[in-house]
């Protein structure tokens, strides 16, 4: 059990019919239900964001991006995005190659502990590298006698967001991969092909769409963590703070409008990241119609 | 209880899946509703059930106008292609849902349901299976309990959707004899939709083809098979040769060659001619007169009678079937020349045909 | 390894396993056992008074309290939303089946303050609400509600395939024998969806357990009323107590973990009971 969304590439509509239609009333009474709910707990916090970002008009908007100690937060966020998801994403590709590809003993055990990190609390995601690099830590007094600082530094961070982000690559692979097997990879070696070209001409195509999800999504959370990463940071000001830990530094000095602004900019994030998640359904799920429906009956 | 389908269309967008169908089925008939998919049996088939409604038309049950009726209250048995079994349900279970769905006072006492699902079980010749999951049972079981299931609730008309097209082709032939056999037994009126000519020919005991959402013949096996009204049916029902010629004078002008038409009502003009692969004669040589000369391209005698592909001179290809003793002492082989002598020839003014 | 494998013409097993095995080993499982053994440096009596002392207790109470609860919730709005999303067309629904995984991809932090913000007594709703002598942002109520909001998509996400994949034959069937539209739903589709329903109750709660970040803002923090017990590993390191905050964090682990195992084998009871394939 994993704590992602997985990808839905088939169809998730369905034609009623007039046996199966549920009373008009019935209908407009769900349909009410679910749009109330909507507006209230998904449209209503989206929108309070932006509102309150910008009550104190534009000026101050840009002034909260601005600020030095803002910026510092914006490019160590894209510092810390930028080595975490490419390093989970070699991990996802190698993972998803062994597991989807290969048939061993103790292969469930092994997605088990690849999935461990989505059911482990973000704070506790942050606490272990305490417990390894900290002072008092494993490994925290040989780190600190060769004055390498870790914890309440930037590579703990960066560590803490390896750990949150860990599954979300490699989920979205195993189960494409698995579906789409191993015929067409065993084609192209029987026709001579290396392992690079294996991967380069047969494998990839079929889950690009399916990577640049997990991506997206790995790159989403990355970005946006915050128990984890404030277990680690030690909210040193223009030095250890991302973006989210900035936000609530802002939010807790009772500075709400830059808060938000802030706030905001994450939220455009989370925008872009569903709206292109909407996309690569799009397009999976018509690249798997390709593959149903040949031409011809 | 009788059906009466009367001027029934139904569109699907600006697709017409059925136009103005009106079909008369009696009480206690096994009737085939048999066209090529995308033909509209199947959409007619649930506009009879109540599952679609049409756009026009009625459908009247026994002389009432049900057209307006929701599924529940038509009391008829529906079975699926794809059985449509509940699999979280056993096989006992699934059987007694048409009772134990009923309102309470209808509803049978629990005893009662369960020596019904028994005795139905056991019609189905099935009642060892009572305790599996629909996921335990093969395909030819699976369709033989939604056939239980659908009598549990005692229907007044019984619909199958191609019952037997997702079985292999042994299960599927035991099958229709059974689904004979059964209703041979309770006599229930019955609808069943099928692309396959043999089954539907093999089991019922009216057929109707309909092709493009129309009916083109309704009629008994036999007639349908010997005197198809159009050229669609003769196209459709069993394997045909196919001519495109002229009528003058009682002769079919095929090419430079002319075959007598035995009766001459057909008017002159261009025409199409079907005849069956086992209506020819075969006359060694091309000297008879009154056939179509050929050559023999491939003989397989493998059985009961001996398929012979021959080719008209034109290139055209021939398909003609005879008894293989019979064949045997013609003594022809691959290569040799025949006149094809046609017994009987269908012939259809050329406008009409179909497509 | 390659005894421990079947025969495979494809290239790179041993590569991507090696790989596979050294990273999962630095990033997760060396940095996990770690909680373990430090957890054991400490003495059982330590141990238990760490783990047992009231304003833990109380945090345990409300952390799986409410997420026991907000799963719940989560679990009839979840299906509503995945009904009306499958089977009904209506204005605004691309909209909502994007928006729907939106607490999933807004950073936990940002989602805290706007919802803090939404409840608070000067607050949007808050506000209504106040006259009616509703409290929610700063209460337990308040930490329900952050609960609710994260672990909506969970549920929508799990049961939208299955109930798409829910044949109409099925469901016709049981109108052809004269079911009801509520029998259909009791004795059809609510079997079918059930095992998915249940994942993604376990899923919602699973993370509204762990949550920090949406709930802070919101909670208030008053000891003994609205901490969750995140919070208490927070204000545990905070004061450099890392045995302690280790201790709580092995109780929180342990208990979701049988928790899921519970789930995990009520679900996999369910579905071998009858196997797809009918």
């Amino acid at each position: 059990m994993s704590a992602s969304i997985a990808l839905h590439a088939g169809s998730l509509e369905r034609q009623e019919t007039a046996s199966t239609r549920e009373p008009a009333w019935v209908r407009v009474v769900l349909v009410s239900v679910a749009l109330t709910f909507f507006s209230v707990f998904l449209l209503l916090p989206l929108g309070t964001v932006f509102a309150e970002g910008l009550r104190k008009g534009w000026g101050a908007y840009f002034d909260a991006m601005v600020n030095p100690d803002a910026w510092s937060a914006i490019k160590l966020t894209l510092l810390v995005a930028v080595i975490a998801v490419p390093l989970n994403l070699v991990f996802g590709l190698a993972a998803s190659w062994a597991i989807a590809k290969f048939e061993f003993r103790g292969k469930r055990v092994l997605i088990t502990l690849i999935d461990l990190p989505f059911s482990v609390s973000p704070v506790i995601s942050g606490l272990i590298y305490v417990l390894m690099f900290g002072a008092q830590g494993w490994f925290g007094p040989w780190f600190y006698e060769h004055d390498i600082k870790i914890i309440f530094a930037v590579p703990g961070i960066v560590l803490a967001t390896i750990f949150v982000t860990f599954p979300f690559v490699a989920r979205e692979l195993i189960p494409l991969m698995e579906a789409q097997g191993s015929e067409e990879e065993e084609a192209a070696v029987v026709l001579g092909a290396s392992g690079w070209q294996v991967f380069r001409y047969t494998t990839l195509p079929n889950i690009k769409w399916g990577l640049l999800y997990g991506v997206i999504l790995c790159n989403a959370r990355a970005m946006g963590e915050f128990g984890a990463v404030s277990v680690v940071s030690g909210h040193i000001r223009g030095q250890t703070n991302t973006m989210p830990l900035h936000v609530e530094i802002l939010y807790n000095e009772y500075n709400y409008a830059a808060a938000f602004a802030v706030a905001s900019l994450l939220a455009v994030l989370a925008i872009i990241t569903l709206g292109l998640k909407t996309l690569v359904e799009r397009q999976t799920r018509r690249q798997l119609q390709d593959i149903d429906t040949p031409s011809g009956e | 209880m009788s059906i009466a389908i009367r001027n029934i269309s139904k569109r699907f967008g600006a697709f017409k899946a059925l136009d103005d169908v009106s079909i008369d089925i009696p009480s206690g008939e096994l009737v085939a509703l048999l066209g090529p998919s995308g033909c509209g049996k199947t959409t007619l088939l649930r506009i009879i059930a109540g599952l679609d409604f049409a756009d026009q038309g009625q459908i009247l049950l026994e002389g009432d106008d049900a057209s307006a009726r929701h599924v529940r209250d038509r009391h008829v048995g529906f079975v699926f292609q794809h059985y449509a079994l509940f699999r979280h349900m056993s096989v006992a279970d699934n059987v007694a849902f048409g009772l134990r769905v009923k309102p309470r006072r209808l509803r049978p006492s629990e005893a009662e349901i369960k020596r019904r699902v028994k005795r139905l079980l056991e019609l189905v010749q099935l009642d060892w299976l009572a305790d599996r999951y629909p996921s335990q049972l093969s395909g030819g079981q699976r369709q033989r309990i939604a056939l239980a299931r659908a009598l549990a609730v005692e229907p007044k008309v019984l619909l199958l959707d191609e019952p037997f097209g997702a079985l292999d082709a042994k299960v599927r032939k035991e099958l229709r004899r059974w689904l004979r056999q059964l209703h041979d037994e309770i006599h229930v009126t019955s609808v069943f939709v099928t692309h396959d000519q043999e089954e539907a020919l093999e089991v019922s005991d009216r057929v109707v083809v309909i092709n493009k959402g129309k009916v083109e013949q309704i009629g008994t096996p036999e007639s349908v098979y010997d005197h198809p009204a159009t050229p669609f049916v003769a196209n459709f029902l069993g394997s045909v040769n196919l001519f495109h010629g002229r009528v003058e004078n009682g002769h079919l002008h095929v090419g430079d060659d002319a075959l007598a038409l035995g009766s001459t009502d057909g008017s002159d003009g261009k025409a199409v001619a079907f005849v069956r692969p086992h209506e020819f004669d075969l006359v060694p040589g091309w000297e008879a007169r009154g056939g179509l000369p050929a050559r023999i391209v491939r003989i397989v005698s493998v059985g009961p009678s001996a398929q012979i592909e021959l080719t008209h001179h034109d290139g055209e290809l021939i398909e003609v079937t005879i008894g293989r003793e019979a064949f045997r002492l013609l003594g022809l082989s691959e290569g040799d020349q025949v006149s094809l002598r046609p017994r009987h020839i269908r012939v259809f003014p050329s406008e009409a045909q179909a497509a | 390894m390659a005894s421990l494998r079947r025969f495979s013409p494809l290239p790179g097993f041993g590569l991507a396993m090696g790989y596979t095995l050294v990273y999962l080993a630095i990033i997760v499982v060396i940095p996990l056992t770690a909680v373990g053994a430090k957890t054991f440096t400490l003495g059982w009596d330590a141990f238990w008074a760490a783990v047992s002392s009231p304003r833990v207790v109380a945090s345990y109470q409300l952390s799986f309290g409410a997420s026991l609860l907000a799963a719940g919730i989560n679990v009839v709005f979840g299906l509503i939303f995945a009904w009306v999303l499958v089977r009904y067309r209506f204005p605004g629904k691309g909209l909502v089946d994007s928006l729907v995984d939106l607490p999933f991809a807004l950073p936990t932090a940002v989602a805290g303050i706007a919802l803090a913000t939404i409840y608070s007594q000067n607050g949007p709703v808050g506000k209504l609400l106040e006259p009616l002598g509703v409290e929610i942002a700063y209460t337990p109520k308040g930490v329900l509600l952050a609960l609710v909001f994260i672990g909506l998509p969970f549920v929508v996400r799990t049961v939208q395939p299955v109930l798409a994949d829910l044949e109409k034959e099925v469901e016709e069937a049981a109108a052809g024998l004269g079911a009801s539209r509520w029998q259909t739903f009791c004795k059809i589709i609510l079997p079918h969806i059930a095992p998915a329903l249940l994942t993604g109750f376990a899923m919602a709660f699973a993370r509204a357990v762990g949550e920090y970040g949406s709930v802070i803002f919101i909670a208030g923090n008053v000891p003994m009323v609205s901490e969750i017990t995140p919070l208490m590993i927070i204000t545990k390191l905070e004061q450099y107590d890392y045995a302690g905050a280790t201790a709580v964090a092995s109780v929180m682990l342990i208990i979701s973990f049988v928790l899921l195992l519970i789930i995990n084998g009520l679900q996999g009871w369910m579905q071998n009971r009858y196997a797809r394939g009918a």
